[in-house]
């Protein structure tokens, strides 16, 4: 049989960035680079008590401050319609922004001042000055755990992932043999996109708002805005076009989004607000600090007979966030007894957001080291013992996996990392100076597709325009895109122009949730074959035999037009447009979910190795390799998915070894905002990679045979780091980041 | 009221046109200040600080991109916000604008800058080039073929600080081995997590010779 997978030299070669060459060269314009006239700026003033009461702000110096236009606060907000509305859905309570003289958080933003220039802006900022009625924070988890809630969202939906939880018997774990019954820590995590949050607002009309603006999905920023200000829908323009990451954070409308549109109400000019980078840690989102209890137990063979995993984790005081902590304990494993339970602690914090791999990436920290530690206790490799509770389906719902490569994924990792060099025992290979160990962690990730549509624009020459609202935050949309039409068409990848993030593009959901190339894949297909339908019929009336062509056998090929089953009836392209002068046409395509997630459970699946050498006088942690084997479907674009999944390792070593957002209680100010304290894996961290694809098709979520990526590449990564750390020192870090501290 | 001593001190070491200005147009407000009246209600409305805003200008005079530009700056601008929010060169990047994230790296004199990190004045008389400047018209620096060839990059907001920062690696001679190049590059931050590919750009375009 052929070599089916890809591994790193199979994709080098493959596809560049369709828009590589605008973003090589400064071309490509970011939020705030977009160019508008009478363009003013507007900068941020921060409550600086954790909870409390803003008792006087004096804005009378700021005011007269060179260059400063408006200053805005609670005290002269030209208001938020939406806020005096009733029956609000009371689960996702935004903060209200100037509402009223509450402050829940450090850092919640109170005022805001617009200059003509950025700088005066910014000195504007500095001279408001606020008083407050301060009264105590909380902001630590531990401390405050019997603060616990189930969220409003389990009452809800009680079948759904924050609901309590039992297959089976609750506890069986403590009938077993072998046991573990730890508790580990994931401390808050930002998503630091390197470009800042920006937003540029403009009041076209009384009732008519045009935004440029950082998001992950034009249309629902659009939608929400229009909700927000009680605008009809189609009154609100969002452009994103070209997105600096996002990772999550950028999935929702916040608060410096509804204060630059209320502060371009007041000056009556559009107004731009970039966030400093050092709110980028507490203004839109994180992932929150989760403290996990699990418990686990086995037989001697192996066989797991029970699995509790108890959640508990940050959410704010106006709002409550939640994730899918457990799903992975209730379905990646073939386990007769799991009992879940998800609590939530509202504190004086900002509201978290999903940040890659939201919620299983730290499930997947503390199931997949519990079972690191388990195999430990059997004396049993942890591929094996894995292996042993393989779930031939989905244990949770109960039906057949749609597909899974899991067991290619850890033979071809094993392989290619070389694990048979791994030592059982633990701290038994020595490097020089260095501990070496290995870890292996899995990773999951429901495989989802939406509703969407595009639009087509085929010209006479032969090249085609395609439109969705979709965002593209950084794995390469457009190329992907490029890269299905270019199959599905014959046309050149050169001829394909790919636009996207414009909400008055095309229906689309948000980047997220690994779910772009499913469903905004699926539409360009269906517009591809609706687009050969119709050049089919126009064929049809210069040779009739094309009144048979299906769309599996036309392709486009050079000028001309052809059915490969018909080999004799090409025809050339620009003579479909002649009979009635047609300038281009025009085809739309729309494609759907159907009842498909009925019959199968669709997940997307990784395994991850790690290669870790520790520091025996230090304790500094150094990556020498890493293998990821990703069971993703079809592959659609071989070089964007390799850096997109190396781009997980990369997260997945920060989230293991060094980031996190740690608030000083006593204040509630977060103290490590700056990349001087907030740490990011840089070059020197990070090794070459080896990124490897199954590549099996899916044969039921979507036509290309594809799964998601974006978020199993990062899923699984931290436990396998703990897990390689362990195995080098013989010391199991529960709590990360895994910093140099916690070895020596 | 008006701070002579400071905004002399300010101006040493400016060039000598710019201390002419000043003192012009300093003599105008010490006229203004000297009328006691006019003092007080100048003080009370705050008009200080608009007459300062006038005066708080200073001339830069810089090259970039081979384009010279004579300029009037407030002294606290940056040369980042000088390239994009005054001339529309935005390709260099805003990351942190506390030097902790490279994406604003541009070459002064050659040498690879923070921009945000330096004020635009202290550049007077410099050569500046920013990633706008790097190709030669249509045909792209190796550097930049390379960071397409090898995938440098996902969002593309690292890229410009990256490349700009590239060039210089080899320039500097800190580009002999892949251990070197992580090293010498591990001052510009790519969230993406593009590192491996960046690596492997350099090294090609090192081992070309082509720059
Ligand atoms: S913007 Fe200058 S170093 Fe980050
Ligand atoms: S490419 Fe996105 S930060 Fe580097």
């Amino acid at each position: 049989m052929s070599k089916k997978h890809l591994e790193n030299a199979d994709m080098e070669l493959a596809m560049s960035r369709v828009d590589g060459r605008v973003k090589v060269t400064g071309a490509a314009k970011y939020t705030a680079e977009v160019q508008l006239p009478e363009l003013t700026y507007g900068v941020l003033v921060e409550s600086t008590v954790g909870q409390g009461v803003i008792t006087s702000i004096d804005t009378k110096k700021a005011e007269w401050a060179p260059g400063v236009i408006a200053v805005i606060s609670h005290l002269n907000t030209p208001g938020v319609p939406e806020y005096k509305l009733q029956n609000q859905d009371v689960i996702q309570k935004q903060l209200r922004v100037f509402n009223d003289a509450n402050v829940y958080f450090n850092g919640q933003p109170i005022a805001v001042v617009v200059a003509d220039t950025l700088e005066r802006a910014q000195y504007g900022a500095s001279l408001v000055k606020v008083t407050y009625s301060k009264e105590k924070s909380f902001s630590n988890l531990k401390d405050n755990i019997a603060r616990a809630i189930v969220p409003k969202k389990a009452k809800a939906d009680p079948k759904g992932m924050t609901s309590d939880f039992i297959r089976g018997r609750a506890e069986a774990y403590k009938d077993a043999e072998f046991q573990v019954n730890e508790e580990y820590i994931q401390p808050s995590e930002a998503h630091h996109p390197m470009e800042l949050h920006s937003i540029i607002a403009t009041w076209d009309a009384e009732d008519k708002l045009t935004l440029v603006d950082k998001t992950q999905g034009s249309q629902q920023t659009a939608a929400s805005i229009a909700k927000s200000f009680q605008l009809p829908a189609e009154n609100v323009k969002v452009l994103s076009t070209y997105v600096g990451g996002a990772f999550g954070s950028a999935l929702r409308v916040w608060p410096h989004e509804i204060v630059a549109i209320l502060a371009a109400k007041k000056v009556q000019k559009p107004v731009k607000l970039v966030l400093h980078r050092n709110q980028m840690s507490y203004m839109v989102g994180y992932r929150p600090y989760t403290l996990q209890k699990v418990a686990i137990g086995a037989s001697k063979d192996g066989k797991i007979l029970g699995l509790s995993h108890e959640s508990y984790g940050k959410t704010s005081m106006y709002e409550e966030f939640t994730e899918n902590v457990l799903i992975m304990s209730r379905m990646m494993y073939d386990i007769p007894n799991v009992d879940t339970k998800y609590r939530i602690v509202p504190l004086n914090v900002s509201t978290p957001a999903p940040m890659r791999g939201p919620g299983e990436a730290t499930g997947s920290f503390a199931l997949e080291c519990a079972i690191d530690e388990l195999s430990y206790k059997l004396k049993m490799d942890p591929i094996e013992l894995r292996l042993v509770n393989y779930a031939a389906q989905d244990p949770d719902k109960k039906i057949p996996w749609s597909s899974n490569f899991l067991k290619e994924c850890y033979q071809l990792g094993a392989d290619k990392i070389g694990w048979n060099k791994r030592k059982a025992e633990p701290d038994s290979i020595q490097d020089g100076e260095w501990k070496v160990g290995y870890g292996v962690a899995t990773g999951t990730f429901g495989a989802f597709r939406n509703a969407a549509s595009v639009k087509a624009t085929f010209k006479p020459d032969g090249t085609l325009l395609l439109q969705s609202a979709i965002a593209d935050i950084g794995p390469g949309t457009a190329t992907s895109m490029t890269a299905i039409a270019a199959k599905n068409l014959g046309i050149q990848p050169e001829n394909i122009a790919f636009q996207l993030g414009n909400s008055t593009f095309p229906k689309a959901p948000m980047q997220g949730g690994s779910n772009t190339v499913a469903t905004v894949g699926s539409a360009v297909v269906a517009t591809c074959d609706n687009l050969k339908v119709e050049l089919a019929k126009r064929a049809a009336k210069q040779k009739p035999e094309w009144n048979n062509a299906i769309p599996k056998n036309i392709s486009i090929v050079g000028t001309q037009l052809v059915n490969s089953d018909e080999p004799s009836s090409k025809v050339e392209i620009a003579s479909l447009f002649k009979e009635d002068n047609l300038s281009e046409l025009v085809i739309k395509g729309d494609a759907a979910p159907g009842e498909e997630s009925k019959k199968y459970s669709f997940y997307s699946f990784s395994v991850h190795f790690i290669e870790a050498h520790v520091h025996e006088l230090t304790g500094v942690v150094r990556i020498k390799n890493a293998v990821s084997v990703i069971d993703c479907g079809t592959v659609v674009s071989p070089k964007t998915a390799r850096s997109q999944s190396m781009g997980g390792i990369v997260g997945g070593i920060g989230m293991a070894l060094m980031e996190d957002v740690v608030i000083d209680d006593r204040t509630g100010r977060t103290v490590t905002a700056s990349f001087g304290d907030y740490h990011v894996p840089v070059q020197a961290d990070i090794p070459q990679m080896e990124m490897m694809f199954v590549n099996e098709k899916d044969p039921y979520l979507n036509p290309m045979g594809s799964k998601g990526l974006g978020e199993i590449v990062i899923i699984g990564v931290a436990p396998a780091v703990a897990n390689a750390v362990y195995n080098a020192t013989g010391k199991r870090v529960r709590h990360l980041p895994i910093t140099p501290d916690k070895l020596i | 009221m008006i701070e002579n001593k400071t905004r002399e001190k300010e101006d040493e070491g400016m060039a000598s046109n710019s201390r002419r200005d000043f003192l012009k147009k300093s003599s105008v407000i010490t006229a203004i200040a000297l009328t006691p009246v006019a003092a007080v209600k100048a003080s009370d409305l705050k008009l200080d600080e608009r007459l300062s805003e006038a005066i708080e200008q200073m001339s830069l005079s810089i090259e970039i991109n081979g384009q010279q530009y004579n300029l009037k700056v407030e002294p606290r601008l940056t040369l980042l916000d000088l390239l994009r929010e005054r001339l529309k060169l935005t390709g260099t990047k805003k990351g942190c604008d506390q030097g902790q994230c490279g994406a604003c790296t541009v070459h002064v004199d050659g040498v690879r800058t923070n921009s945000c990190l330096s004020l635009a004045v202290m550049n007077d008389g410099a050569k500046v080039t920013t990633i706008e400047g790097l190709a030669n018209g249509h045909e792209l620096h190796p550097m930049q073929e390379a960071f397409i060839k090898h995938d440098g990059f996902q969002c593309g907001y690292c890229t410009p600080g990256q490349i700009m920062s590239a060039v210089a690696c080899i320039h500097e001679g800190h580009a002999n081995s892949e251990t070197e190049i992580r090293e010498f590059m591990s001052g510009n931050i790519c969230r993406c997590g593009a590192y491996a590919n960046i690596v492997n750009a350099i090294r090609e375009v090192k081992a070309g010779g082509k720059v």
